[in-house]
């Protein structure tokens, strides 16, 4: 929302000595963000004079059209000007910029020889003055609109101040002069003269019958004002003060009677419609569109009408998009002489159903959507008719009613709620005349508020609360810190979180966080299946490449790899941690219930239920060399067993035992990969990358991955360590060889069994494979510790031979001798 | 023997021993002046045939030189073999500003290190710390938060929405739903903050992301006024973005909250929006079941990405979302 310096100053005092930086901090102060200052023509000085064309040269031997002119300033001798614009003939009024004028962008005018001509000027477009950003051409004015060496500066009003206001939703009344106006002397405590009060006396002659104006649909609209009026004179032109000040507002003029009506709009924040009556069948009514398909709006766009859209209709059709856009087919045109204006006071909902419907956001519709004193359909109308009336040859021929305006309710609030709330002491009578201020009628009794017409946003004591602090300045609120609970802790899950970031962090990987969105060509190419590839679909994704939710983290992860190959990374881990979206769960009708106290358990649980659970993990990918390569020399590549290991040591910080199993899962090698189970469930897989991805993605052949679902790991237990043995440890050393197809953590944990409880640990030392006959050695280190006592030889001896002889009969090991 | 002749032999071999300039000459003045055949052991030797008397003053005599001589070449051991390591030291001297680290340098997300420290703080000020999904129920995400369907306050965040349509799920489009889910499962008193990741259709560029991160904090209890939640804002401003920053209230817009306020920080010489807050509106406390005779209460929020892009001075939202390693591992893991 813009606001003229100038036109502000029409409803309030303005002392001069006021700055446009303190009416902006005052704006600021009660609640509108003030995003510009614009210091229209604070660049621009004189002389700028209006000129009567009274020749033209067409000079046309240059690439582009150039006229020489002839111009009467008012000098007594015509100035000679070379001008590049051509829409202008003579006897027309121009602005020209005598030389040692300055336009903007610091363009100094002088006397010069260009073109082969000597050129005393320039003719200027309202672009060149910045005052528009029309630049179709030079500003060209009539013969009785302007005198010739006037003032252009004066006369059009270039110096001012507008303010370009942020305007928040709940103040839609804010969205006029009079409701900015109204704001600024709040603020400054200055004198403030309502535009309204001068309305309310304002009667007009019925001179006939006017079109009947109906409300069809009590629910749609509250009061509909339609003025009908005659004999206008369609030549009739808009006043340049008018006309500017729409300029100013960030509008264009385009004809007198659509220009009173954005003006009045702009002014009242009330927006008005008007039609050609010639044009309406019958009278106004505001009702559905129900059957009818097509609408044609005055942009030229043909609509497809959605059964509920409200319209404005005469008998046979509708003319309007209710609050929204006029219609092409009753639209203001150069022959139009009977005028119907319509002024309605719509309900909020139903405009802005209409807007979003068909994206369309108007300067009414902004309005009307944000709710609109219900009193200015009366008053908005009547100063249309005044303005048309004086500006032109329109007489007022009838007015129609129908409903009338309906006004917030009375409120009865605690005036002491007001200072429990702010944290300072705010006397009652304060609190009233705060309220006073901002034109309440509040009686100090009962403290029964009857808000001003056009805050229908004030309903409740929070709402007044708001009011009172606004206008005694939030910078009052003392900084106070609350009582607060002794302490806090983070949770076990989210100190495990971070924990594993840090450790992944620490040991090499970057952490990344990419968006958690994907496309069915990527969750297919993963190989994901079944549950593991069924998402939620996005129904406005940003981009139609990606309109799913993710299944999985390594596919960003592999983008992102990609991303920092092509910028030149060769070796590197990154990880990231985050929510997956995998789709068992069919989403059910949404629940909505009554908002106006807690919804019963049952619906309440019902609501949780309804959202699908959704997955954390971390995933990491590794891609190149282990270590950087540099003067120590080449380093090897990550391979699986590197994967493997961070899954594992994800596992080990959060103290969890699991066993290992093969696996074969998208999108791991099916041969490479492992699965890790805690509690007998899959909880984490890592491995080399399937090759088929590893090709179709550009990554370094082998890259690595691994994937823990954090949501599915058990929370840890309580410690309770084993007293640690002082007597000495026997170390043993066994060689079996298998068959290759036997694993090495089977062969480990029949050692295990057989081994006994004295066993501390077990290591594979060395595994052999070039035995032949497919079969493989693994050579495993035992260490035997009892607590009480040093072990003898042949104890030691004795489970060294438990321990195979339990490979042996599971896996046909056979002890390598020397 | 002479008395003399036994001072004699103690001074040669001091100087022998001094003069030694390596270990081997040392061994060689050692075999001379205290080896088996040296006068001092000879005259030991000679000791038997020596009457009791003169055994016993020789034998003192002897038995003083002896240690004399033994303490000497000590003495010199000791220097010639510092010497010694010394040198072999110095021949083992390394370059020691060769690159020696070959290990990737890791580093946490900024976001996450932001939230973290957010995190840290709250839980320091007796906050827990509330998470929820991302996928969202309707009604948890706007309705609760009394944001009617059609309310312009709606078009106000650019939804993305989930099929089916009828479901009403979205991603959220804030963390306030956190805030709504905790109210609905907690008895007051409640001191929380809930960061986490949010949607909003906005196109990415240089300050926009349509995936981003906020934080928010909600208390409810007894007595709980705005100069409770300008001190709440202050602290937290200090903590962020150091001492000397100032924060300021404006009147603002919030379905949730009444009265509403964007909070701004004054910082590097101007000021910067930083987040929105307010009152929760007591139509909000009401959905959630807590008396609001007896309990009343504030929130906030903050764009996580906006408040390091302020602190850090990054200009570009593009660096924060693009996963390039160049650029998160310039923060570590945030110590």
């Amino acid at each position: 929302m813009r606001a003229p310096l100038s036109w502000l100053k029409e409803f309030v005092d303005i002392p001069a000595s006021i700055t446009p930086e303190q009416i902006s901090d005052g704006l600021i102060r009660v609640g509108f963000e003030v995003e510009e200052i614009i210091k229209q023509g604070a660049d621009l000085t004189g002389p700028l004079k209006f000129a009567k064309v009274l020749s033209i040269e067409e000079i046309t031997e240059f690439k582009k059209p150039i006229r020489y002119v002839g111009l009467d300033c008012g000098e007594g001798e015509t100035r000679f000007v070379i001008c590049g614009a051509t829409n202008f003939a003579v006897g027309d009024l121009v602005v020209a910029a005598l030389p040692g004028a300055v336009l903007p962008g610091d363009f100094k005018i002088g006397a010069r020889e260009t073109y082969g001509k000597s050129s005393n000027g320039m003719i200027c477009s309202a672009r060149e003055l910045g005052i528009s950003d029309d630049h179709a051409g030079i500003m060209v004015f009539a013969q009785d609109e302007v005198t010739i060496g006037a003032d252009a500066i004066e006369v059009l009003q270039i110096n001012d101040v507008i303010f370009d206001i942020a305007v928040n939703p709940d103040r839609g009344y804010a969205l006029s002069i009079r409701g900015v106006a109204r704001e600024v002397a709040g603020s400054l405590n200055l004198n403030f003269t309502d535009p309204v009060d001068a309305l309310r006396t304002l009667k007009f002659e019925e001179k006939g019958k006017g079109v009947t104006a109906k409300i069809g649909e009590k629910s749609s609209a509250s009061v509909f004002y339609l003025r009908t009026l005659s004999n206008f004179d369609p030549s009739a032109k808009t006043p340049i003060w008018m006309r500017r000040r729409i300029e100013k507002m960030g509008m264009r003029s385009i004809s007198l009677v659509v220009d009173v009506t954005n003006y009045v709009m702009l002014e009242l924040g009330q927006p008005l419609h008007a039609f050609d009556k010639a044009k309406i069948k019958g009278g106004l009514t505001i009702k559905r569109a129900g059957t009818t398909q097509k609408f044609v709006t005055l942009d030229g766009v043909e609509r497809t009408l959605d059964p509920n859209d409200l319209m404005v209709c005469d008998d046979e059709q509708p003319l309007a998009l209710a609050g929204t856009m006029g219609g092409l087919s009753s639209e203001i045109t150069e022959t139009t002489t009977d005028i119907a204006l319509e002024a309605v006071h719509f309900c909020e909902v139903c405009i802005a159903k209409n807007s979003r419907r068909h994206k369309l956001s108007s300067e009414a519709s902004r309005r009307l959507e944000r709710s609109v004193d219900p009193s200015l359909a009366e008053f908005a109308s009547a100063r249309f008719v005044q303005l048309l009336t004086a500006h032109s040859s329109a007489q007022h021929v009838a007015t129609v009613v129908d409903g009338e305006p309906i006004y917030a309710p009375l409120v009865t609030i605690d005036p002491a709620y007001v200072s429990r709330i702010l944290g300072f002491d705010v006397p009652a009578k304060q609190v009233a005349e705060l309220l006073r201020a901002i034109g309440c009628d509040v009686d100090e009794k009962s403290f029964t508020i009857d808000p001003p017409s056009w805050r229908a946003d004030l309903l409740t004591a929070a709402d007044f609360t708001e009011e009172v602090a606004r206008m005694i300045g939030f910078d009052k609120i003392p900084s106070v810190l609350p009582p607060r609970p002794l302490h806090a802790t983070l949770t076990p899950t989210q100190k495990r979180r971070r924990a594993v970031a840090t450790m992944l962090a620490s040991r090499g990987f970057a952490e990344v966080q990419t968006f958690p969105f994907t496309n069915q060509s990527t969750i297919d190419s993963m190989g994901f299946v079944g549950e593991r590839a069924s998402t939620y679909k996005v129904a406005n994704p940003m981009s139609e490449e990606f309109p799913l939710m993710r299944v999985h983290l390594v596919p960003g992860l592999i983008e992102v790899a990609q991303r920092n190959i092509s910028r030149g990374a060769k070796d590197f881990a990154i990880f990231e941690m985050g929510s997956i979206f995998r789709s068992p769960q069919k989403l059910v009708p949404a629940i909505s219930p009554d908002l106006s106290k807690r919804p019963d358990q049952q619906i309440i649980d019902e609501i949780f239920k309804s959202v699908p659970v959704q997955g954390y993990h971390v995933a990491g990918l590794l891609v190149g060399k282990i270590e950087n390569e540099n003067w120590q020399g080449k380093a090897r590549s990550y391979n699986w067993q590197d994967a493997i290991a961070y899954a594992q040591d994800v596992l080990a910080l959060c103290n969890l035992e699991w066993s290992v199993a093969r696996s074969d899962l998208a999108p791991w090698h099916p041969g490479r990969c492992a699965e890790l189970i805690v509690n007998g469930k899959a909880v984490a897989h890592a491995g080399e990358l399937h090759p088929r991805i590893v090709a179709a993605y550009g990554l370094p052949e082998r890259s690595v991955a691994f994937a823990v679902a954090l949501n599915a790991l058990p929370e840890s237990e309580l410690v309770r360590p084993t007293t640690v043995g002082t007597m000495p440890a026997a170390v043993q050393d066994v060689a079996l060889i298998v068959d290759s197809a036997v694993s090495a953590g089977d062969l480990q944990a029949a050692l295990r069994e057989g081994a006994g409880n004295l066993l501390e640990s077990i290591t594979l030392f060395d595994r052999y494979d070039k035995i032949g006959d497919g079969k493989v050695s693994l050579a495993f280190t035992l260490v035997f510790r009892a607590p009480d006592r040093t072990l003898t030889g042949e104890e030691v001896s004795a489970m060294r031979e438990a321990a195979t002889a339990v490979a042996a009969a599971k896996f046909g090991a056979i002890v390598r001798t020397a | 023997m002479r008395v003399e002749e036994i001072s004699t032999w103690v001074e040669d071999a001091r100087k022998a021993f001094a003069s030694a300039s390596d270990l081997d000459s040392l061994k060689a003045a050692r075999l001379a002046h205290a080896g088996d055949k040296s006068p001092i052991a000879l005259a030991s030797r000679g000791l038997g045939s020596l009457s009791p008397e003169d055994k016993a003053s020789f034998g003192k005599l002897i038995g003083d030189a002896k240690a004399a001589i033994a303490d000497a070449l000590a003495q010199a051991t000791a220097i010639l073999e510092a010497e010694r390591d010394h040198k072999v030291l110095l021949e083992e001297v390394v370059d020691i500003s060769l690159p020696v680290n070959r290990s990737h340098r890791g580093g946490l997300h900024p976001i996450s290190i932001i939230k973290n420290e957010v995190s840290d703080f709250f839980i320091e000020q007796g906050f827990a710390v509330e998470e929820g999904p991302e996928l969202e129920s309707g009604w948890l995400n706007f309705d609760a938060l009394n944001i009617p369907a059609d309310h312009p306050a709606r078009t106000m965040q650019d939804t993305f929405f989930i099929e089916p349509l009828e479901s009403g799920m979205v991603l959220r489009t804030h963390t306030s739903p956190v805030q709504i889910r905790t109210m609905l499962t907690q008895q007051p008193p409640i001191y929380v903050v809930c960061p986490g990741r949010t949607f909003r259709a906005d196109e990415l560029d240089a300050t926009h992301s349509p995936v981003f991160h906020q934080v928010e904090g909600l208390v409810i209890d007894k007595g709980i006024t705005m100069a409770h939640l300008k001190g709440t804002l202050d602290n937290f401003a200090r903590h962020m973005f150091g001492p000397d920053v100032t924060t300021r209230l404006r009147p603002s817009f919030f379905p949730f909250t009444e009265p509403s306020a964007e909070v701004d920080i004054y910082f590097n010489n101007r000021w910067i929006e930083w987040g929105g807050c307010g009152m929760v509106n007591p139509k909000v406390l009401a959905t959630c079941g807590i008396d609001t005779d007896v309990y009343g209460g504030f929130a906030f929020g903050m764009g996580l990405e906006r408040t390091l892009m302020v602190r850090h001075g990054i200009t570009d939202m593009h660096d924060i979302v693009e996963g390039d390693l160049r650029f998160t591992r310039q923060f570590g893991v945030g110590l």
